[in-house]
């Protein structure tokens, strides 16, 4: 009986079951799948470390404005995480998030603080509907999405312009309160509180959840995801309701921390949304990642301006910060595939 | 499910307008472009008797123009499969950088705004061809970084006050011969050079490669990275052509000159008939798609509603047209 | 037989994409205990109906009947649940989800899932480890596993087997009996004869997107179902290539065309030598995985190697880039044809875009020249231009005429040609290697892999063994049969040798 070639793939050579592996491995693993778990905080540390450095008197009121600034982005994140998971992009989230911003101003100006709770529940179900008809202008129209959400994000644009022709409204100062002071602790802001509360209500039920698996699957591969059994179209569909879900908690967002509505509030989110989702770690491939790393990226995004105000230096710097960071972080990153995967 | 659909839209098509036209809109879209463009044209002049007439149409091709000239560089870009979408800030930019050097002459001040154009360029260039970072993006990066600089430049530039010379005012918003256009004199050469070389040169068939399956073409020998440099060049090169163009007609440079630019770019070429995904398409639709949305805008101030509405109105109908283009042709 | 007793039957049916027509009037009728073979050249419309029958998409026109019912799916899903699931080339596997997540999303029950691996020899799988960490061959088991778990009656497997070692064959040869013993039906296509005769009790034949016939297994099946393929006239007409091969030889002083000497890159390359002469074919022969695919594309330039050195014309060359083995005359002709080919373009820009490699080239266009050039190159390679200019209009067999139609129109010395027929019907292979012939006789060198060892004998001179990761045999071709390669291929020592110990 001869000695089974060495070069013969056999399928004997297959891993053994998980109970076998060491911790060690386990974590390198998870290192590989998910790099942004690791890298993502450790930037978001080393960014506080140097506002504090660079702002001694770090007060509990300048982590509320860090808070409140950075929500409106986290949820801009989140919202374009959920579509690009899926595969796709939505360039219209700043357009939804300006929609719902001014529709919550301009309703609840002169509100009661219960009438206001639910002016905001109904914001949420337009933000829903509208992240609807995006889904359904993607699945049916075939446009290619960058097209038909680009275009889209014009026609929501106008809307707000409409609702809102120029920035205005108000709301109950107790619904300003749930985005804005402190509730808890001093350290711990309301903002902070809306935000991890909103992403873990919707989004980990959402993952863990069979149609989270088909957004997955959906950006992972297509094709793959079809003989599955997986409805691709009902499966995109599903994701830009999310992203209009997500916008529009941005936009009450915007409200809280404003106070006000602004109709062309939106414009710098759509972008910056997306540079956080990139800078985050999320690939817009689709098919991997997670909510952690672009909100964290959010608050890395926000400290920029932050500290070069702190350093008194022109805030106006601040974008150009943003953008060279941007541009910086993909090309590097860029280059670490490229060598890693070395032909 | 969207199998069935796009059996029964284009069955709904085919009994409205004979299978004959369904078949000609897909092998000579250029036609039915051109017979959508005169049926916009047809309907103002239904609508207000007496609006088209030879001073309409010359300020119809005085405003495609720019247009006309940033929806080359995006044809060029989106051949080969990418976009750009720092297009707007490099108009404005090359605009905003040529205007504050005014008082060097005119020639240097031009080299200075085609400058920025390049150097951006030359940056999205190596970025998505070197790097391989996508071009969206890469460009969304770029975009808002020259748009970050412009904003302190300008500040800086408080002492030297932007100021247009007096023939870039003339290339923008002037005429000649009683009605063509100057930058009709810019714009066509390019346009027959961009059309010669996508059709005839060597350069132009690498970009459909290119766009087609960049991966076939390293196996054949070719250095994709040139042709993508250069290219991303080229594009923003023609951005800022267009900026100086779009400051002639407008007068005043100012920080969001172009931003209204984006949009109609890319919608001109797909609905030029150019594939976003690269590898299909061409100039001549994009020139007709631009004509379309400048006819377009123009029939949108005829309506008279506000600002917003026509914003909504303009973005509904390009959904439309970019639909019935993508599902009659797929 | 009563049409009740018929698992699956199709009727007339027909397809067209645009203005292709894909299927005319296939029939298909799957009897309970059987495996049924479906037979066709490349572009006959198998695909399409294996497609039509599991729901991918609805046919034009005919009838599917499933026990007797006329039913038409919308889904894959409405099709498992009908009892139909197919088994393709690819994995339906989502790379970035776990085994376990995958099965979720396809709602198979993991058990049944794993129950059925350890049938087919896979006995411990971590099932939470991503699919793309996984290795090909587990994937294909994995894929087919999960479709035996929802328990079909009719079970289509689409080149199961393709890129499969032989131990790993034998299992699914294994199972589609079992299955069949069952009561259950499998309909397999496969391009592999051998495979065809020994396992199918029936076949039908497309041709054209037609059923031109059904064949019983029996002595001589094996020729009627490649005249059936064929048609007639082809069949007749298809000489075998050894007639062909000149005994043209080349000089032994002659200087070696091409010269590659310790070859080296991990992990599958160890050192690899051998010498490639002008007129001359030389076939490798290797089992999967052996690293040809790394040689032939480090040879071609487009990966890099950690040692040795590769010659051409005893000039040493640095090949950084695929434009640095075509300076050198050096052309590939790869395995998957989609990677060298562009799909949306014209039959002409295809086969003229090596012109384009430098950027003096990158000017205006000498029309005239180049429709020449290429125009030559089409009718020498007797590509088939009738369905249209573009390039997805054409079948498997012209397409990958077009790439080597594409390195006749440039010039080269050397022709790396991997596994050029592979998915080929039967009548282009035959023409592919009378031109591979044809090629050396006029002077170029060929190197040949193919996954097909018989067809070694064909079209070869001489014939290297790779093993291990180096060259352990080198013979000519009259000793070159299928059981020395096979032997040397696992690494024993021919039977001459083993003999003699």
């Amino acid at each position: 009986m001869t000695k089974p070639a060495k070069g013969k793939s056999s399928v004997m050579a297959v891993p053994a079951a998980a109970s076998n592996t060491p911790l060690t491995t386990r974590f390198r693993r998870s290192l590989r799948r998910y790099p942004s778990l690791f890298f993502m905080p450790a930037l978001l540390i080393a960014s506080l470390a140097i506002t504090v450095a660079v702002h001694p008197q770090f007060s509990d009121f300048d982590l509320q404005s860090l808070a409140m600034g950075a929500l409106p982005l986290a949820f801009a994140a989140a919202a374009q995480t959920a579509v690009v998971i899926s595969g796709g992009i939505d360039l219209s989230i700043g357009s939804v998030m300006a929609v719902a911003n001014v529709l919550a101003a301009s309703t609840m100006e002169k509100a009661s603080f219960g009438e206001s709770l639910l002016l905001a529940a109904a914001v949420l179900i337009v933000g829903a509907a509208i992240g609807a008809l995006n889904g359904l202008i993607v699945v049916l129209s075939r446009i290619p999405d960058v097209v038909a959400t680009l275009t889209s994000g014009f026609i929501w644009g106008g809307i707000a312009l409409v609702i809102l022709e120029k920035p205005g409204g108000g709301a109950p100062q107790e619904f300003l309160n749930l985005g804005a002071g402190t509730l808890f602790t001093p350290w711990l802001p309301n903002a902070l509180v809306l935000l991890v509360a909103t992403v873990v209500v919707i989004w980990i039920p959402l993952r863990r959840s069979k149609l989270g698996l088909q957004f997955y699957a959906v950006g992972s591969d297509r094709i793959a995801a079809f003989r599955s059994g997986v409805n691709i179209d009902r499966t995109r569909f599903a994701a830009y309701i999310f992203s209009g879900l997500f916008s529009a908690v941005g936009g009450l967002g915007l409200t809280m921390t404003t106070g006000i509505g602004a109709p062309l509030a939106g414009v710098y989110y759509t972008l910056s949304g997306l540079a956080a989702v990139v800078v985050g770690g999320v690939s817009l491939a689709g098919g991997r990642g997670g909510m952690v790393g672009p909100v964290m990226a959010a608050f890395v995004l926000t400290l920029i301006p932050t500290d070069l105000i702190f350093l008194n230096i022109d805030p106006n710097f601040g974008q150009v910060i943003q953008g060279t960071l941007i541009v910086a972080i993909v090309m590097i990153g860029g280059f670490v595939d490229m060598a890693r995967s070395r032909k | 499910m969207t199998e069935r659909s796009k059996t029964v839209f284009s069955r709904i098509v085919a009994a409205v307008a004979g299978r004959g036209l369904v078949s000609l809109l897909r092998t000579r879209t250029i036609v039915a472009l051109i017979g959508l463009l005169l049926a916009f044209v047809a309907g103002i002049e239904v609508a207000r008797p007496g609006t088209v007439n030879a001073l309409w149409v010359s300020n119809m091709m005085l405003f495609a123009a720019p247009l006309g000239i940033v929806a080359a560089g995006q044809t060029l870009v989106m051949l080969t499969g990418g976009i750009d979408l720092s297009v707007a800030s490099v108009a404005t930019a090359s605009a905003y950088v040529m205007a504050t050097h005014s008082g060097l002459g005119g020639a240097p001040a031009v080299l200075y705004g085609l400058g920025v154009g390049f150097a951006v360029g030359l940056i999205n260039g190596i970025g998505i061809a070197l790097l391989r970072v996508q071009p969206l993006v890469m460009t969304l990066g770029t975009g808002l970084m020259t748009e970050g600089m412009l904003v302190v430049y300008s500040q800086k530039m408080m002492a030297n006050a932007p100021r247009v010379p007096q023939f870039i005012e003339e290339l923008g918003a002037g005429k000649f011969l009683g009605g063509i256009p100057n930058d009709l004199v810019l714009w066509a050469p390019i346009a027959i050079v961009i059309i010669f070389v996508l059709r005839r040169t060597g350069y132009g068939r690498l970009l459909y490669a290119v766009g087609d399956n960049s991966q076939a073409c390293t196996l054949a020998g070719i250095r994709v990275w040139r042709i993508l440099v250069v290219n991303y060049v080229t594009c923003s090169l023609l951005a800022a052509v267009a900026g100086l163009v779009i400051v002639g007609g407008t007068d005043a440079a100012d920080l969001s000159l172009a931003d209204v630019y984006l949009l109609p770019s890319v919608a001109a070429v797909i609905i030029g008939g150019t594939s976003i995904f690269g590898g299909r398409g061409g100039y001549s639709g994009t020139i007709i798609g631009a004509l379309i949305l400048t006819v377009l805008n123009s029939i949108l101030i005829l309506v008279d509603a506000p600002e917003p509405v026509r914003q909504i109105l303009y973005g509904a109908i390009i959904l439309l047209l970019a639909t019935a283009y993508t599902r009659l042709t797929d | 037989m009563s049409e009740a007793a018929l698992l699956l039957e199709a009727r007339n049916v027909a397809k067209r994409f645009d203005l292709v027509v894909a299927l005319k009037a296939a029939s298909l009728q799957v009897r309970p205990g059987e495996v049924h073979g479906l037979m066709g050249s490349n572009g006959a419309g198998k695909s399409t109906l294996v497609k039509i029958i599991s729901g991918v998409f609805p046919a034009d026109g005919g009838q599917i009947l499933v026990k007797g019912v006329t039913r038409s799916f919308r889904s894959p899903a409405e099709a498992r649940s009908a009892g139909i699931v197919s088994v393709y080339q690819d994995p339906a596997l989502v790379p970035d989800l776990t085994v376990t997540q995958n099965m979720r999303l396809a709602g198979a029950s993991i058990d049944a899932v794993r129950k059925w691996l350890v049938e087919l020899g896979i006995v411990r799988l971590d099932f939470s480890l991503l699919v793309r960490d996984l290795p090909y061959p587990t994937l294909r088991l994995i894929d087919l596993g999960r479709a035996l778990a929802s328990e079909p009656a009719v079970l289509l497997l689409d080149e199961i087997t393709a890129s499969l070692p032989a131990d790993l064959s034998e299992r699914i040869y294994a199972m589609v009996k079992h299955w069949r013993e069952r009561g259950n039906a499998v309909i397999f296509i496969s391009h592999r004869m051998a495979e065809v005769s020994a396992l199918c009790d029936r076949a039908t034949v497309l041709r054209d997107g037609a059923t031109v016939g059904v064949t019983e297994r029996a002595h001589g099946s094996e020729e009627r179902i490649v005249a059936l393929m064929l048609g007639a006239e082809t069949a007749r007409a298809v000489a075998t290539v050894a007639s062909t091969r000149a005994s043209l030889r080349a000089p032994r002083d002659a200087q070696a065309a091409l010269e590659v000497r310790g070859l080296r890159r991990s992990p599958l390359l160890n050192d690899v030598s051998f010498k490639l002469y002008p007129g001359e074919v030389l076939g490798v022969a290797a089992l999967e995985g052996q690293g040809q695919e790394e040689l032939f594309d480090c040879i071609a330039g487009s990966r890099h190697y950690d040692e040795g050195a590769i010659f051409a014309h005893s000039r040493e060359l640095r090949l950084r880039h695929p434009a640095d083995a075509i300076a050198a005359g050096i052309v590939l002709v790869p395995a998957n044809r989609l990677l060298a080919l562009l799909q949306q373009r014209s039959i002409r820009e295809n086969v003229a875009l090596p012109t384009f490699g430098g950027i003096r080239n990158w000017g205006p266009i000498r029309m005239r020249a180049e429709r020449m050039r290429v125009e030559s190159a089409i009718a020498r390679l007797q590509i088939d231009t009738r369905a249209g200019s573009e390039l997805r209009r054409l079948s498997g067999g012209n397409q990958q005429k077009v790439v080597i139609a594409r390195w006749l129109a440039s010039g080269f010395n050397t022709l790396l040609c991997f596994d050029p027929t592979r998915g080929i019907d039967i009548g282009t292979k035959r023409q592919i290697y009378t031109l591979v012939r044809e090629l050396a006789a006029a002077g170029s060198a060929v190197l040949l892999f193919t996954s097909e060892l018989p067809e070694i004998a064909l079209a070869c001179d001489r014939a290297i063994v790779l093993f291990g990761g180096r060259v352990v045999a080198e013979m000519p071709v009259s000793e070159a049969d299928e059981a020395t390669l096979l032997r040397s291929a696992h690494g024993l020592a021919p039977l001459a040798q083993a003999a003699h110990d």
